[in-house]
């Protein structure tokens, strides 16, 4: 079981959720940058939830197949066409040995999860197949597809056709899209009047913005309570002794941009982060185009723990749709 | 010292045991990490030790952010408490200063530096109180470090020099990051040292290249066919200056399968080194060369 990669499209990688356990070597957890999408295309095919898929960025890849099998396509809107008939987006779609799945223009969101029955089957690294391409692990050897490649898939019953993830269940950014932050780390080395600004602020997603992190621009440089920077951390009022960044921990080098750190972020650095992203969005942000507009949200410990708890609902609601 | 407690979102505790670096926050930081590894709390997924500090990422369906950073904060005393006494090892790590490939980088991203005029070595030496670049480099390779976090990027060891405070160097790091570093460049910012171990992104000053890899996912290279990764927080480097013909050499041996790092077996302890920094590291020195 296989599929060929007939076109990469831009940076086509295999993903899966991820390879906890080596973030104190610098070795990132990585894994889809929507975690929900991955999820529902898995379960669309009749995987387990943490089956290897395509991610791909901004334009679908062209793939052939070379067996019969089910496939799903989710995440971003944009569309779908197998052997060049128009199929649906958050469906199951039955496909034969060298049908040829393609993409048209991207019409919302970024990111789009291929996922096929079986899942993708290349060997796993470090107890995960999601691709790190910096530091050339997982994936297909390590790095972004490329024509021509092909890639070895899982055996898996398959799924009938056109079971359907409802359109509730699909979430979206909304317009500004609106990113809760819960401040903490080095949130008390800004002044009262650049923490309000940041909220206050209308940012856009900055071209900047990969697997790595996404890069803001638009507000106000940020200013800093005045102190004798402390020795080891350099001059800069942005810099601290280097210590560990969290995922979706939001940097602001020089106090210009924040950047808010993703799925193959570095592990720590010296640059100071006012708070982080809570987990509940972290989906949101990769599918995020640059140059959309976004309202950075203030919230409590309680209420990212709610939007967390309502987010794992959601997962068991697409679950139950599809049973 | 002042040990501070932080939430990072809603999946990580945040401990900062000091705000500035020392070798004592280092080891507490450490000490603590360690405590609440063997603690195994239930719900605790990653725990990541820094130089100052540390971060443990945790699952708060499992357990509440609230009692995390209080099982962590029980621990606070005890890991005060304990020895500051490693069993390491030293390593002599080559380095090509004012290589060709930095200096292409360096001018590359020159509107993103503090001094844009002249190089990172140059700027270095300037705001450390050097006559010049030789002799900025004759202090950044002539006392061993230590590396205090692993991290960043796949293995990059961040490295703190043991030398007193007054000896020790300080650069800012770039104002705004580069998108890209050399493999293997040594860099540096605030107090810290670094190699990159891979081609990336980066914020700190540039100064050199070693030819050693200290990553390798496929795990070809000799030295790293037990694990991907090199350093481990607490292992001491020895800089040792090369010149361009060395640099070729030892890139043709790594190739070839027959590099060898010079290592030896040593024992750090905070306390004799605090005494007689000079005489300890001679001592280190020493180890290595009979190595």
């Amino acid at each position: 079981m296989t599929l060929e990669i007939v076109k990469p499209g831009l940076a086509t990688t295999v993903q899966d959720l991820g390879r906890p356990g080596y973030f104190h070597l610098g070795i990132p957890e990585g894994g889809a940058m929507d975690r929900l999408a991955l999820r529902a295309a898995n379960m669309l095919v009749g995987n387990e939830d943490g089956a290897a898929c395509l991610e791909a960025v901004f334009m679908g890849p062209e793939v052939k197949f070379g067996a019969d099998m089910t496939v799903a396509v989710t995440g971003a809107e944009l569309p779908v066409l197998l052997d060049g008939m128009p199929r649906n987006t958050w469906s199951s779609i039955s496909v034969k040995a060298g049908q040829v799945l393609s993409f048209g223009f991207l019409k919302e969101g970024a990111r789009i999860y291929i996922a096929v029955s079986g899942g993708i089957d290349t060997p796993p690294a470090l107890g995960s197949r999601s691709t790190y391409a910096i530091g050339a692990l997982g994936g297909f050897e390590g790095r972004p597809v490329a024509a021509g490649d092909v890639i070895p898939l899982g055996r898996g019953a398959g799924m009938p056709e056109g079971r359907i993830v409802p359109d509730a269940l699909r979430r979206r950014p909304a317009k500004p899209a609106a990113l809760r932050v819960l401040p903490g780390l080095y949130w008390h080395r800004l002044t009262e009047k650049s923490q309000a600004a940041f909220f206050e602020d209308d940012w856009t997603v900055a071209p900047e913005a990969d697997r790595m992190g996404y890069r803001f621009r638009g507000g106000q440089a940020m200013e800093f309570v005045d102190r004798d920077q402390p020795f080891g951390a350099g001059s800069d009022p942005s810099n601290i002794v280097d210590g560990c960044y969290s995922y979706g921990s939001i940097q602001v080098p020089g106090g210009l941009e924040p950047i808010v750190l993703h799925r193959d972020a570095v592990s720590g650095g010296g640059y100071f982060t006012l708070g982080a992203v809570i987990s509940a969005d972290m989906d949101l942000i990769g599918q995020l185009q640059p140059n959309t507009p976004v309202k950075f949200m203030r919230v409590d410990m309680d209420q990212a723990l709610a939007a967390r708890k309502a987010r794992k609902e959601t997962i068991e609601q697409i679950r139950q749709a599809l049973s | 010292m002042k040990t501070r407690y932080t939430y990072g979102g809603d999946e990580h505790v945040y401990v900062e045991i000091d705000d500035e670096m020392s070798l004592d926050a280092f080891f507490i930081a450490l000490s603590l990490s360690k405590l609440v590894r063997e603690a195994n709390i239930p719900g605790v997924t990653e725990i990541c030790p820094a130089n100052a500090s540390f971060e443990v990422r945790f699952d708060p369906d499992v357990i509440a952010p609230d009692e995390m950073m209080a099982r962590i904060r029980e621990l606070e005393g005890a890991a005060k408490a304990q020895e500051k006494r490693l069993d390491t090892r030293i390593i002599e790590i080559p380095v090509f200063y004012e290589d060709p490939w930095t200096h292409e980088t360096l001018m590359r991203f020159r509107e993103r530096h503090q001094d844009p005029s002249g190089t990172d070595l140059d700027y270095a030496a300037r705001i450390n109180g050097y006559d010049d670049a030789a002799a900025f480099i004759e202090a950044h390779h002539s006392q061993p470090w230590f590396v205090s976090m692993v991290g960043f990027v796949s293995g990059l060891p961040f490295l703190y020099q043991l030398v007193e405070r007054q000896k020790q160097l300080e650069v800012p790091k770039y104002l705004r990051p580069r998108t890209d570093t050399p493999k293997l460049t040594v860099g540096y910012g605030g107090c810290f040292s670094c190699i990159y171990s891979v081609r990336g992104a980066g914020g700190y000053q540039m100064f050199g290249i070693t030819p050693m890899p200290i990553f390798d996912p496929e795990q070809k290279i000799s030295y790293l066919k037990d694990f991907m990764v090199f350093f481990r927080p607490g292992d001491i480097v020895k800089w040792k200056p090369i010149d361009r013909a060395e640099y070729d050499a030892i890139t043709a041996q790594v190739e070839a399968g027959s590099y060898v790092p010079k290592i030896a077996e040593v024992a750090f302890d905070l306390d004799a080194f605090n005494k007689d920094m000079t005489g300890f590291n001679a001592k280190l020195m020493e180890a290595l060369n009979d190595a």
